[in-house]
């Protein structure tokens, strides 16, 4: 794979996959944390998930805006299969929160699932952030 | 008759992939975002509502989040994620042969490791 892209590029691809990572555990911590309180919903019908928007939810689905809005930056200028497992550092983020932060009991298993993550990322990095054709112009 | 909760994970993997495969393709007909200032976010946005593959890629992710909200409130995160995992390798596969990018086994084994370790990361 040849890389048509130049270190300034691959430093702000890098920095929106920051700002995604970021955004995106932000918005499922929070949202988790007022589904909670919310309860079971199964609907078809926007009013109960109406219902369930509390200062958690309301805080999360913000979060989630800001991390769609940066995901589709990255996707304008970065290829999906290097985006995907890049992001995924989030995962292993939540995870050492979870251990080092919240004091959760975090499993071999667990810990396996975090260093095979670890490496999807760290090889994800190796590639080119972009193997398409992009615009002429950019924003 | 297939538990609620597999049809609920199924949803939110086909409508995630989907999702990601349609913004991925309208975002790539779009200037690309060089600077990172809201100005040229903005501009982004007004560019991105215009474009229908856009439009349909986060009314995709929107039924995808929908999903993923009503299975997070009948089944344990241990269930959830884990059964939406496979979508790394389907979006990659659909990365290679739809949105022509060049995926190589590098690209094949990050995603694979990311799928596996998701898995694993919920016992």
């Amino acid at each position: 794979m040849r890389a048509p892209t130049t270190r300034r590029h691959r430093r702000r691809t890098q920095l929106l996959v920051l700002i995604a990572i970021v955004t995106q555990v932000a918005g499922n911590v929070f949202l988790s944390h007022g589904m909670r309180d919310a309860g079971a919903i199964v609907s078809a019908s926007p009013l109960d998930y109406i219902r369930a928007l509390n200062a958690w939810t309301v805080a999360g689905v913000c979060m989630l805006a800001i991390w769609m809005i940066t995901d589709l930056a990255l996707l304008s200028r970065a290829d999906l299969s290097f985006v995907l497992p890049v992001i995924a550092t989030s995962y292993v983020l939540i995870a050492l929160v979870g251990h080092f932060v919240l004091d959760e009991r975090v499993s071999g298993l667990r810990w396996i699932g975090i260093v095979l993550i670890t490496f999807g990322v760290l090889v994800a990095e190796t590639t080119p952030d972009r193997t398409t054709r992009p615009q002429g112009e950019s924003l | 008759m297939i538990a609620i909760q597999w049809r609920l994970a199924a949803l939110t993997s086909m409508c995630n992939t989907v999702g990601d495969v349609l913004n991925t393709a309208g975002m790539k007909r779009e200037p690309e975002v060089e600077q990172l200032g809201p100005r040229s976010l903005f501009a982004m946005l007004a560019l991105t509502v215009r474009n229908p593959l856009v439009i349909g890629g986060v009314a995709s992710l929107t039924v995808g989040f929908v999903a993923m909200m009503s299975l997070l409130s009948i089944a344990n995160v241990s269930f959830a994620v884990p059964a939406t995992a496979m979508s790394y390798v389907l979006e990659t596969f659909l990365a290679k042969y739809i949105l022509k990018e060049k995926v190589g086994l590098r690209r094949w084994a990050a995603a694979t490791l990311v799928a596996c370790g998701v898995v694993l990361l919920q016992w």
